[in-house]
């Protein structure tokens, strides 16, 4: 099998080789091809020996016939006739002698190694070697949206990495043996080897690789926490920026869309198995993804009037651009997965009735209870949560006003409260629907602001004021009931609390008003109850979340699993995936058992 | 797509009935439960308290006034025409139980509402005394409908042009002069008249029930942007409500919400003019 050793140089490379003596290069310019030129002795005979200097095909033509499996005894420079064998290395495939030569590489010169045993194809770098050409690439930056533009326009920010610079990107993978960032991934995607083969220039494979463990891959590849995730257990980030694993994501996924190379697997149905799955949330995606995988008749329950739970309503059009979405689920349904949208259960039916219709029903509607701090004036005019304005803006797309129906809220100076991801998409949407100044109003210090990094660097770019260390007491509104202000306190840092973080402290007096006409609440979500009506015998804990059997999802209700948002409590789109995968194995282990 | 089967212009056209197929939903809504329609793709979503339902047909009763672009939207569609999306029932039913006698008192629109919420009130084996009101005859609606099913109805008109002439406070604060043995009051109608409503029954402590229909999105908890304070508390509308106890909410608070998005509302009226 013809392979190449060569980790770090590209498929397919054309090598500039020189003489380790007299420095002179070894290619020569033919008519129709080049050929790297040497001397060679065998069995007492000197000849010529001409190799391709591209890196795959490395054959060789001489002008004696030289048997298989036998080894050439000499090699030698043309020019300055010195002999290039390395004494102090042997063929890593066969032992046999090997020839050191000098290529350049990275615009570098490194010695590289050619087997002297005719039929052996090994060539390459010592590891030592290799690891100093790999080091110099930088971690590859994706283009971006001009940060003056881009707040004029609800376009995607970042613009996806080129092919060049997703081909250096992932030529910086070390390949580890044991690759740690597989177990940073909720769904544990086999990142070296889809790495690899974006290396390798095989996109589609790479795609096909990620799919194996992740349905979602556009959407994972843009709002995952990468750097908590995988891209922080990569070995390259001790020393140097870890590899963009969750960018390169991002761009096999879109260049699987855009070529249109997405599979509708062939399904083989179980008969008579049917599972309700109540949310389409990505949580929910994922299980239905999974069950619909291995044959059971899946029918996802939205609410909404349009699929994708807090990837539509939530997550706004410049961070995850709602086209991805709903191509994802298109995937779904094209795979035989049913969508029902407008239906809300506990409502239209309660779980027992879901029940008595399908084997199994997982829950996966997210917390969507928008929280408030209960203080004065939160009902003022123009104090709106999160949750409503970024729906309002990115389901309704009211930034489309008028031509879209919903009514979009007027803001200049607009107050968001929280730290988080969603006090981030929130600053950065108003900024968007003309607000002439945002103020992120957090009461821990920037060190603690839970908001991603990359999030929060854009939202500064974008020219969001922060003010930190400083929590609201109330909202003061003028003689319309309209928000006009908001009174805040300082605060300082304590002991840390059981959150390991520290526990913010009101510094008393320190009271002032910061002047505003919109107030963005994100501070987030409790559990949402309508799943409960008429479900006494669903247990749940003291802050009103689902309890599961964390194995397998199971909620005290028999057949009726949960995971994401309503058993944790808020966390990230990959979690709810992760615990969608579960629920889906085990349903599957549990009606496998019942026939 | 759910579709339109009957149609039916009230009070000079600027009140409409539907009839909506919508077999899922009339299975379950109960009276004062509301649904969220949404006409076309660029449409908002808009919540209405239904006034009827028929199991066996399968169809919901809406009845709207047009108010705005979206209620204009919905009248330029006939029989036979698809609202692109519906969804309920959404909020807690209207508590039908039998208490013995109860006057219900409508406004406007609110007749609509009201006439569901009566309807389950009289088959709870409820003596029901009915005062609804408009502010003038030509924009009565349901008057016979209510007549149907009340033990006793009252029709109050601004001008006096049918019915007696004056509000619908009128013949409560008489009847509760009356009639000790009143044990709910239910109104539903404009904020106004149920404000006036509350501040009637307020002093002799007889339970008030409202209806509110603040500004919503989801209608599923989702949003909050349903918020109003009862009782001092802030409640959600969609899920808590829709109707509460009158005498604990600040109606104040709600009517100057619900004005929050007057100057889009022309806006948006305005652009589709044009």
């Amino acid at each position: 099998m013809l392979d190449y050793d060569v980790k770090y140089l590209k498929f397919k490379t054309y090598l500039n080789t020189y003489c380790p003596h007299c420095h002179n290069s070894f290619n020569v310019k033919k008519k129709d091809h080049d050929v790297i030129a040497f001397k060679a002795r065998y069995k007492g005979q000197e000849m010529d020996l001409s190799l391709s200097p591209y890196l795959d095909v490395f054959e060789s033509e001489s002008s004696l016939t030289v048997e298989t499996d036998d080894f050439l005894e000499d090699l030698f420079c043309p020019h300055c006739k010195n002999s290039v064998i390395d004494q102090s290395r042997s063929c890593e495939e066969c032992g046999t002698a090997v020839a050191k030569i000098i290529i350049s590489a990275y615009s570098k010169l490194i010695p590289f190694f050619i087997c002297l045993k005719y039929g052996c194809q090994w060539h390459g770098l010592t590891k030592s070697d290799e690891r100093t050409i790999k080091l110099k690439i930088p971690r590859q930056e994706m283009p971006e949206q001009d940060q003056k533009l881009r707040v004029h326009n609800f376009i995607e920010v970042p613009y996806g990495l080129t092919t060049e610079l997703a081909l250096l990107e992932a030529g910086r993978c070390l390949q580890c043996k044991n690759p740690q960032c597989v177990f940073g991934c909720p769904v544990n995607i086999d990142i070296p080897n889809f790495v690899r083969l974006i290396a390798e220039e095989q996109f589609d494979e790479a795609a096909k690789k990620i799919r194996e463990r992740n349905i979602l891959p556009a959407v994972c590849g843009r709002v995952c926490p990468q750097e908590d995730q995988c891209e922080v257990k990569c070995i390259l980030g001790i020393k140097d920026n870890p590899v963009a694993i969750g960018n390169l994501e991002r761009f096999v996924a879109d260049f699987e869309r855009k070529m249109d190379l997405i599979k509708i697997p062939a399904i083989k149905k179980i008969p008579n198995k049917r599972v309700a799955i109540i949310g389409s949330g990505p949580g929910g995606l994922t299980c239905a993804a999974d069950l619909t995988l291995l044959g059971y008749s899946v029918t996802i329950f939205e609410a909404l009037h349009q699929a994708g739970g807090v990837l539509v309503y939530g997550i706004p059009e410049f961070r995850l651009p709602k086209s991805i979405v709903e191509a994802e689920i298109e995937y779904l349904k094209k795979m035989g997965c049913k969508v029902e949208l407008n239906h809300i259960i506990g409502n239209i039916y309660t779980l027992d009735e879901l029940l008595e219709n399908f084997n199994a029903a997982y829950i996966g509607v997210g917390a969507g209870l928008p929280l408030f701090m209960n203080i004065e004036g939160e009902n003022l005019s123009n104090v709106f949560s999160a949750n409503e304005y970024l729906t309002r803006i990115n389901l309704m797309k009211a930034y489309r006003f008028p031509e879209y129906d919903t009514p979009k809220p007027i803001g200049n100076r607009v107050a968001v409260i929280g730290g988080g991801n969603v006090a981030m998409d929130c600053a950065r949407t108003a900024l968007r629907c003309g607000a002439n100044e945002v103020t992120i109003i957090y009461r821990r210090s920037r060190k603690e602001l839970p908001a991603r990094e990359e999030e929060t660097k854009h939202a500064e770019q974008e020219g969001i004021k922060f003010k930190l260390l400083t929590n609201p007491v109330k909202y003061i509104g003028n003689d319309l009931n309209w928000v006009k202000g908001v009174e805040c306190v300082s605060m300082t840092l304590g002991e840390p609390d059981e959150s390991g973080r520290r526990r913010p402290i009101p510094l008393e007096g320190s009271n002032f008003i910061y002047d505003c006409d919109m107030v963005l609440v994100a501070i987030g979500n409790g559990p949402n109850p309508v799943i409960f009506n008429n479900a006494p015998d669903l247990k749940r804990n003291k802050w009103g979340y689902v309890e599961v059997n964390p194995e397998t999802m199971e909620t005290s209700k028999e057949f009726v699993y949960a995971g994401g948002d309503i058993v944790t409590g808020s966390a990230t789109v990959i979690q709810a995936m992760g615990a969608g995968r579960t629920a889906a194995n085990a349903i599957h282990e549990k009606q496998s058992k019942m026939k | 797509m759910f579709e339109i089967v009957r149609k039916q212009e009230m009070a000079k056209g600027t009140i409409i009935r539907f009839d909506i197929a919508a077999p899922k939903i009339a299975q379950k809504i109960l009276a004062g439960q509301f649904v969220i329609l949404r006409v076309n793709e660029t449409g908002e979503r808009i919540p209405i308290t239904v006034a009827d339902v028929d199991k066996f047909g399968g169809t919901i009763t809406i009845i709207f006034q047009v108010v705005g672009k979206t209620t204009a939207l919905l009248r330029s569609l006939d029989a036979g025409n698809f609202i692109k999306d519906v969804v309920g029932p959404l909020g807690k039913p209207a508590h039908a139980e039998k208490i013995g006698t109860v006057v219900a008192i409508g406004g406007g629109t609110g007749i609509a509402i009201l006439h569901h919420v009566v309807k389950a009130m009289k088959e709870a084996g409820n003596f029901v005394i009915s005062i609804i009101g408009a502010r003038e005859k030509d924009m009565l609606i349901l008057q016979d409908e209510m007549n149907l099913i009340s033990d006793e109805l009252v029709i109050m008109t601004d001008d006096g042009s049918f019915g007696q002439r004056g509000f619908v406070t009128d013949p409560l604060k008489k009847y509760i002069q009356e009639r000790s043995d009143i044990k709910l009051v239910y109104a539903i109608g404009p904020i106004i008249m149920m404000k006036n409503v509350c501040k009637i029954t307020e002093k002799t402590k007889i339970k008030t029930m409202v209806s509110l229909n603040p500004v919503m999105i989801d209608g599923t908890g989702m949003c909050g942007g349903c918020r109003v304070k009862v009782g001092g508390v802030t409640q959600f509308c969609c899920v808590d409500g829709p109707d509460f106890d009158g005498h604990a909410v600040d109606f104040d608070e709600l009517e100057k919400r619900n004005l929050m998005y007057l100057k889009q509302e022309k806006d948006s009226l305005l652009f589709s003019i044009r």
